[in-house]
């Protein structure tokens, strides 16, 4: 027998003789190593630069708590620079060179699929925080950001339930991210009896600025006689001048609302945010959460930076739960050893920082309550609705042909990620002996 | 539909409390209370009903989620400014200031969508009775497509007392609307003709009614509005054309300068248009509050930071480089690298915020389904505006005469006492304010960040090729028809395609006329 309580129950009692074995040379150990894979330049440095800092400040929490099995963490800092065939690189160099026991990092799917199979070579372990598409779930990564279930498709229930939309707007810019998830959300209404008639799909480049007959359309869209929302999967810039051309055309929160995914406080700060209030976004965090673990990080974060106007995110929230499941993952498992702490930190649950739990599942995802919120004037976010519990993240989309079938579950005896419930076998075995 | 019921006893109360026949002021921290339970319906009728004078203060402020309750005392209050850990409030029953307090100690008020709609409605009820005619108008165009059975009463009332023409005229549409939405056939002669979107929307849905009778007459009425409706459209595709446009002259009208009169392959060009746009943003952090002044200060001030950095460019690069184009056109991408990273390093990786003034924002409204937005007619405006600056510099100034004569035939122009090494400094000079020009224009309409100028550079390369090299009124061409072009496409072609088609397009075109659009003619042209 091999059920998971016995084995958690073995590796405890492994972790505590090998604490009580490390404990007296703790002082003579190397520190351990932490890779952070985060671009400092280029494109995305606007929104990954903050996530190293993150990660650095829990470093050094945690380095003043006393270290982690009594030794120090030491961060490994590098820049792949927004260049995604960089990020493959650089994991490889944190990996082979430095030899970092965790890496946290990426941003964009693209960044984490250029290093997906460099982990996997090298047999690492990465944490990678932002909300992304599902479709994949690898021995080496753990997934902490929301899958499509912990933010598209709660989004989507609250337009329709409580808003009574019934025609729908699917803007996102073009990449892999807003295609997957438009696709999964077009199933997802057509199943709810949604015709085709009343989905309009819309795509737009990186950087989009000129917004003025797509809102046009959405307008045009918007007057057939049925309450229309916009959901809104543009990434990054193009979110201002969009939201200022909604304004600028007269379209308000009440008469066409957009919930967005892409946009969090840190996309506000840099704005004026008065075009957009009233309209939504989906997260699993808000800054203005009134808990006091929240106010707690939010002061720390502001003490960092030595900076009262920083502000926090979704992502960063992410990070934090992360590096406390990796921690506590470690001290389970008495070793940073890779292979002990990917068996040790499923089933690990950490506070996350809106008063409930996380909790790492077995397929690599977390659990996470989904909030709604509405933008105010000061750049935050005002809760309108909270799932009333966590919900576990999904690996395969319910939602999509061929995914709706798989199953990811990587504890012994399955340990796979693509396991195919009707065949009744697992694809990523199968794949790669095919490679092989 | 059961939250409209309070509508009524709100709109009478209200009307009652605004003559001062009820002024006396009630139980608010109990009324305040209810709006923390769970009925909140009934405790917003509750306030309304009570006809509190601050009853208006405390739904607003419910509304606008700056209602909140202090966890210590249980006081009521309206929060006034939520920046930063602590903030500062007032007491919601007494108006008085109370200072700072800390946001961990304020529970706020939670309030959903559907009901702030119906908040905003009941508001516009009561800004019809006020004495500003358009804050009147305004409230009335508002009720279109939210009257139902239990407001067409007051509705009825107040526009039979309306004295605006307007006034009544939108409060006639929008009881037609609701009575169309009931199925009543002769109210659709109302609608016949209007262009607004509700009731556009109101006699969509009825054309696809059982009733046929309905369905004939609403479908007759769509048919004269949709006529009207195709004109609007095309000249709103017209006019987004022309701004789009507008913005690639500006982006694209330096560029022909350095690039087409002087020759240099500028690929910082693109960062040049963003320190402008910076220097948009700077200006209006010195002048804190006064957004539209610092605005027009930056104009002459994103030239001369522009201008200067051209210069700096000019001699510590371009000038050793003359003659090699590719050396050149590899040394100033490194230099818009360079300057990109200054400016994440300097000022921040992330965008900055750039006020739009109050004069700029909103739009003109031509007539209900066609309205200019302000801040885009603004730029074609000022487009038109550098251009005729520019082209007055280079036809009828001394500085104009010395640029043609040095690009023309720099030996000779040299032979004649023309200083070609200045003219060089000068010409890159006022290529490089220009787009320090373009920055602060771009600054209304895009984000002000580090990338903003590679989001420009090629299609200001784009239309300075499709113009004909060198010449400005190839450029404004060029900008304006590339820009109505897309947007023509952009409907039903998406915005990826859009591009797509264009850049395809500009590459045939190129291949037979390599020359561009207005190719220079003469000598000059062959060396």
């Amino acid at each position: 027998m091999n059920t998971p309580k016995t084995r958690i129950a073995s590796v405890l009692a492994a972790a505590s003789l090998a604490l009580g074995a490390t404990g007296v040379h703790a002082q003579d150990e190397d520190p351990i190593k932490v890779g952070i894979l985060h671009s400092l330049s280029g494109t995305m440095a606007i929104s990954e630069s903050t996530l190293k800092d993150t990660v650095m400040m829990l470093i050094e929490e945690q380095n003043e708590k006393g270290g982690l099995l009594g030794r120090d963490i030491e961060p490994v800092v590098v820049d792949p620079a927004s260049d995604w065939p960089l990020f493959a690189e650089k994991a490889r160099e944190l990996l082979a060179e430095e030899e970092v026991d965790v890496i946290f990092g990426s941003w964009t799917s693209v960044s984490r699929k250029s290093v997906l199979p460099v982990v996997e070579e090298l047999n690492g372990l990465m944490f990678y925080p932002v909300q992304y598409e599902g479709e994949e779930s690898s021995e080496n990564i753990f997934y902490t950001g929301a899958a499509p279930n912990q933010q598209a498709i709660p989004a989507v229930n609250y337009l329709k339930d409580e808003l009574g939309v019934e025609r729908w707007v699917l803007a996102g810019t073009d990449y892999v991210y807003p295609r997957t998830t438009n696709k999964i959300l077009e199933t997802y209404l057509n199943d709810h009896g949604v015709s085709d008639d009343d989905i309009m799909i819309n795509y737009t480049p990186f950087g989009h600025s000129n917004w003025q007959s797509i809102v046009s359309d959405i307008k045009e869209f918007g007057n057939q006689g049925k309450k229309t929302a916009v959901v809104s999967t543009i990434n990054g810039d193009a979110n201002v001048p969009f939201y200022q051309e909604l304004a600028n055309q007269g379209i308000e929160a009440t008469d066409i609302p957009v919930i967005a995914f892409s946009v969090g406080e840190q996309e506000l700060s840099g704005i004026d945010t008065g075009p957009l209030v009233g309209h939504l976004a989906a997260w699993n965090y808000f800054m203005s959460v009134p808990t006091d673990a929240n106010y707690d990080f939010i002061d720390q974060w502001i003490e960092y930076n030595d900076d009262d106007t920083v502000v926090t995110n979704d992502p960063m929230e992410a990070h934090y739960i992360g590096f406390n499941m990796w921690t506590q993952a470690v001290e389970k498992a008495g070793t940073t050893e890779v292979e002990a702490v990917k068996d040790a930190i499923i089933g690990v649950s950490v506070p996350n920082l809106t008063g409930g739990i996380a909790t790492m599942m077995p397929n690599h995802h977390i659990t996470k309550p989904v909030l709604i919120g509405e933008i105010q004037d000061n750049g935050q976010f005002a809760t309108v609705s909270r799932t009333p519990g966590a919900v576990a993240g999904d690996a395969w989309s319910d939602y999509l042909e061929g995914s709706r079938d798989l199953i990811s579950d990587w504890r012994a005896p399955m340990k796979c990620g693509n396991y195919n419930v009707v065949k009744g076998e697992c694809g990523g075995q199968q794949e790669a002996a095919e490679a092989e | 539909m059961s939250i409209r019921r309070w509508l009524t006893p709100v709109l009478l109360a209200w009307l009652m409390a605004w003559t001062g026949l009820v002024a006396a002021e009630t139980d608010g921290q109990a009324l305040l209370n209810n709006l923390t339970e769970r009925d909140k319906a009934a405790a917003v009728t509750a306030i309304a009903e009570s006809g509190d004078p601050r009853a208006r203060r405390w739904l607003e402020a419910f509304a606008d989620n700056k209602l909140s309750r202090m966890k210590d005392s249980g006081q009521f209050v309206v929060v006034l400014e939520n920046r930063g850990r602590d903030w500062t409030v007032e007491d919601a029953l007494t108006g008085e200031a109370i200072g700072e307090v800390s946001r961990r100690n304020l529970d706020r008020v939670r309030i959903n969508n559907a009901m702030r709609s119906q908040i905003a409605n009941t508001l516009a009820l009561l800004d019809l009775t006020v004495d500003d005619i358009d804050q009147r108008r305004q409230a009335a165009g508002d009720l279109r497509g939210q009257v139902d059975e239990d407001l067409v009463g007051p509705v009825e009332t107040l526009m039979n007392q309306a004295s605006d023409e307007d006034v009544r005229e939108k409060l006639a549409q929008a009881l037609a609307i609701y009575r169309v939405e009931q199925g009543d056939v002769s109210a659709v002669s109302v609608l016949s003709g209007s262009l607004n979107s509700d009731a556009r929307s109101a006699l969509n849905g009825a054309a696809g009614s059982d009733d046929p009778a309905m369905a004939a007459a609403a479908q007759e009425a769509m048919a004269s509005i949709e006529q009207k409706l195709k004109l609007n459209k095309a000249a709103e595709t017209l006019y987004f054309g022309l701004s789009l446009g507008s913005v690639l002259v500006l982006a694209a009208i330096g560029l022909t300068i350095t690039f087409g009169v002087m020759g240099v392959i500028n690929m910082a060009h693109g960062e040049l248009i963003m320190l402008g746009a910076y220097t948009a943003w700077g200006m209006q952090q010195l002048l804190p509050g006064q957004p539209g002044l610092a605005l027009i200060l930056a104009i002459p001030a994103g030239f001369l930071v522009s201008a200067f950095a051209g210069i700096i460019i000019e001699r510590s690069v371009i000038q050793f480089l003359k003659g090699r184009p590719l050396e050149t056109l590899l040394a100033t991408f490194g230099v818009s690298l360079i300057l990109q990273q200054l400016v994440r390093t300097v000022i921040s990786p992330l965008n900055r915020t750039v006020v739009t003034p109050e004069w700029m924002s909103g739009s003109i409204m031509i007539n209900e389904a066609l309205s200019l937005t302000l801040n885009r007619l603004y730029i074609i405006g000022f487009a038109l505006v550098v251009f005729a600056g520019l082209m007055l510099v280079m036809r009828r100034t001394r500085l104009g005469l010395d640029v043609r004569a040095v690009t023309q035939n720099r030996a000779m122009a040299r032979s004649m006492g023309i200083r070609a090494t200045r003219v060089d400094i000068m010409t890159f000079a006022l290529g490089s304010g220009v787009a320090g020009l373009a920055g602060v224009a771009l600054s209304q309409t895009t984000n002000v960040g580090p990338n903003l100028g590679q989001n420009y550079i090629v299609d200001s390369f784009m239309v300075v090729v499709f113009g004909g090299v060198g010449n400005l009124w190839g450029t404004l061409v060029a900008g304006l028809s590339l820009g109505t072009i897309n947007q023509l496409l952009e409907p039903w072609a998406g915005a990826v395609l859009a591009k797509v088609v264009v850049l395809v397009f500009i590459i045939l075109f190129i291949q037979k006329r390599p020359r561009g659009l207005f190719p220079q003619k003469g000598r000059a042209a062959e060396g």
